[in-house]
């Protein structure tokens, strides 16, 4: 199994947004794992964690998310992050 | 101040200095249409077809590096802008396009002429806009300009129900206008490494893309050759970047250079990539490009570093600041060995141009016209052979004077960007080199150009064919010319006529380089038409995949 890796997105709160970044990754062919999504700060912003596979396009793939007027800030959590952990309890 | 949000788009658009708009009215614009005509100075003009208000905004974008607005109506109007936003994209282009969208409350209903413009918008726009209140757009507006001309420039879509732009709002003031943000901050460890590079070098070579063109640095790359004295190549969006004649430049490089450009590229031992993408009609087989080079890759799109091919040293930034970063870093050089290495190369391997001295040939007519035109002409072209010759062989002079499809390579292009030009530069010539198959593309367009009087000069070489098509058909697939050649032919001096163009038949006539300097120097917009042979390649070639040193044809049988 490839391993995998975790992209938490800060982004603009609006219909649409979630569009333009799962976008990118299907038109790449480059397949989403796991996703999330919550607002935050009362709904202006929202936080989207990624589930990808970290093959060697991840990279430029993180640099194309950056690019989007929308996305406010990248990090990425190579170790994994807590709330997949918590989905994958609704999947066992 | 009470104003609906048709109104504000328009004053907005106003404030911005648009004084000039391509478009197609229907249902769902009617309201903006409507504010237009009450109350505004911008001039509008009513294409044929909603593609050409697109290549039209991309002519004045391109000719004057700002953003352009064109407009379309919601469903169709929408979809038929779609090749001119995506062409935008791939080239960097800043162009607006705003459409009509049906009412809020019937989005999602399958509505009269409802099609999801910001879903189809999404992956060929810098970013989009579905407006969902008149408010809003004293925010979008201007954001959408600030957007299409900061960092690497780009298409902008914005999306306006019919209802939003009925719908009246309260506001105080107006918002500043939207302006490009501030070019990133450089590293100066980049620059310093860079530099150092480069003076280390022995035979280094500049690669000059369009960035330059769109960042305005030509000259700045210009001083940075001179200073090192390096050679300099040219990607097809780049040209102009460095005077055609200037003994530095060797012209463009790719599938189809002269032979003695890619040869040079395959010595060189520091390539210097300027703003420029790495693009597969550039590289050719990309491992096997430069094979001896290091590589500085500078740009202002971090997307693009090491998206390709993987940089030695990177420098993040506008290239026109990097550029003046660096040269007081770069030695005062002669590289004399380098420098006769090059000029051997050309000797040994120079630019074949059949026909050059005569201007009823594919070649000819390019290099006649260039003499006719003069240097200040602004120089379009549609997509295929004739595009291929005029990268070619034009003497490019000066940047934003070459219009021409590099990324999306769309068809159709040619002539009504070249409206765009000429509507953005009237004091100067507006050339437009097409071939038979790409004018038909966009031929209803020939409308606009008589309707406003818009003079430019469309140099049409006609082979009855799809020449380029043809050409690979030739070399790769045995010759089997599968729906590359029509079967009948139009006759385009009727079709020019019949849109009241005035035209000139360089086969039909006894003196052709008196009757093209006549069409050139004539008012108005003409069409030359130019039979020539379709057996007649572009040459040299790398076949599509092919490592650039594996050339095809334009050998030096002296």
């Amino acid at each position: 199994m490839c391993k995998q890796t975790v992209i938490e997105l800060s982004v603009n709160n609006h219909p649409g947004v979630m569009s333009h970044i799962c976008g990118l990754f299907a038109r790449r062919a480059y397949n989403v794992e796991g996703i999330a999504c919550m607002p935050v700060n009362g709904g202006q912003t929202s936080k989207i964690w990624l589930l990808v596979n970290a093959d060697d396009r991840l990279d430029q793939m993180i640099k194309q998310v950056d690019k989007l007027e929308d996305v406010l800030l990248v990090e990425r959590y190579d170790r994994g992050h807590p709330v997949f952990a918590k989905m994958a309890e609704f999947v066992q | 101040m009470k104003m609906s949000g048709a109104e504000i788009i328009i004053k907005l658009l106003e404030r911005q200095g648009v004084r000039t708009i391509a478009g197609i009215p229907g249902g769902a614009n009617l309201p903006l249409y409507d504010a237009m005509g009450k109350n505004s100075n911008i001039k509008h003009i009513l294409t044929r077809h909603e593609q050409g208000a697109g290549f039209i905004a991309q002519g004045m974008a391109r000719v004057t590096g700002k953003p352009a607005v064109f407009f379309a109506t919601s469903g169709p109007g929408a979809t038929n802008t779609l090749t001119a936003i995506a062409d935008a994209k791939l080239d960097s282009i800043p162009i607006i396009c705003i459409t009509g969208q049906v009412p809020l409350s019937m989005i999602g209903t399958d509505a009269f002429q409802e099609v999801d413009t910001y879903g189809l918008s999404v992956p060929i726009t810098k970013h989009n806009f579905l407006v969902r209140s008149a408010e809003d757009l004293l925010r979008i507006i201007p954001d959408a300009f600030r957007i299409a001309a900061s960092g690497r420039p780009g298409p902008v879509v914005i999306d306006v129900p019919k209802d939003v732009q009925m719908a009246e709002v309260e506001f105080d003031e107006w918002p500043e206008p939207g302006v490009p943000d501030a070019t990133p901050e450089l590293f100066h460890g980049e620059i310093e490494h860079a530099a150092a590079m480069i003076n280390r070098a022995k035979r280094p070579i500049l690669y000059l893309g369009g960035g330059v063109i769109l960042s305005d640095s030509s000259a700045e790359a210009l001083a940075m050759a001179e200073k090192g004295a390096i050679p300099s190549v040219l990607t097809l969006m780049g040209l102009g970047a460095i005077p055609s004649g200037h003994p530095l430049n060797l012209g463009m490089l790719g599938m189809h250079a002269a032979r003695y450009t890619n040869l040079a590229l395959e010595e060189c031992d520091l390539l210097i990539a300027v703003g420029v993408r790495f693009d597969d009609r550039a590289t050719g087989k990309v491992s096997e490009f430069c094979p001896k080079a290091k590589v500085i890759h500078m740009d202002i799109d971090p997307s693009e570093l090491d998206k390709i091919k993987t940089a030695h040293a990177s420098v993040r930034g506008d290239v026109a600041d990097v550029l003046k970063a660096l040269l007081p870093h770069i030695e005062q050089k002669n590289r004399a060995e380098w420098n006769a290495r090059i000029e051997s190369l050309k000797t040994a391997h120079p630019m074949i141009v059949p026909g050059a001295d005569d201007p009823t040939s594919p070649y000819g007519v390019i290099l006649k016209v260039a003499e006719l035109a003069g240097d200040e002409a602004i120089v379009c072209t549609d997509v295929g052979q004739h595009q291929m010759r005029t990268a070619q062989v034009y003497p490019f002079t000066r940047p934003h004077r070459w219009l021409t499809s590099g990324g999306l390579g769309t068809m159709g292009f040619g002539m009504p960007a070249a409206l765009g030009a000429a509507l953005a530069a009237p004091d100067k010539p507006v050339i437009c080199f097409s071939g038979d198959g790409s004018i038909m593309m966009n031929i209803q367009d020939l409308a606009t150009a008589m309707e406003y009087d818009i003079p430019i000069k469309i140099i049409l070489t006609n082979n009855n064919a799809l020449g380029l098509v043809r050409q690979q058909q030739d070399l790769f697939y045995g010759q089997r010319y599968v729906a590359s050649d029509y079967d009948k032919c139009v006759d385009f001096i009727k079709i020019a006529e019949g849109f009241g163009i005035k035209a000139y038949d360089l086969g039909n006539c006894d003196d052709p380089a008196a009757t093209l300097a006549e069409a050139i120097a004539a008012p108005g917009p003409a069409l030359i038409h130019v039979p020539v042979s379709p057996n007649e390649p572009v040459y040299p070639m790398v076949a599509p995949g092919a490592a650039n040193s594996q050339m095809i044809g334009g050998e030096n049988h002296v």
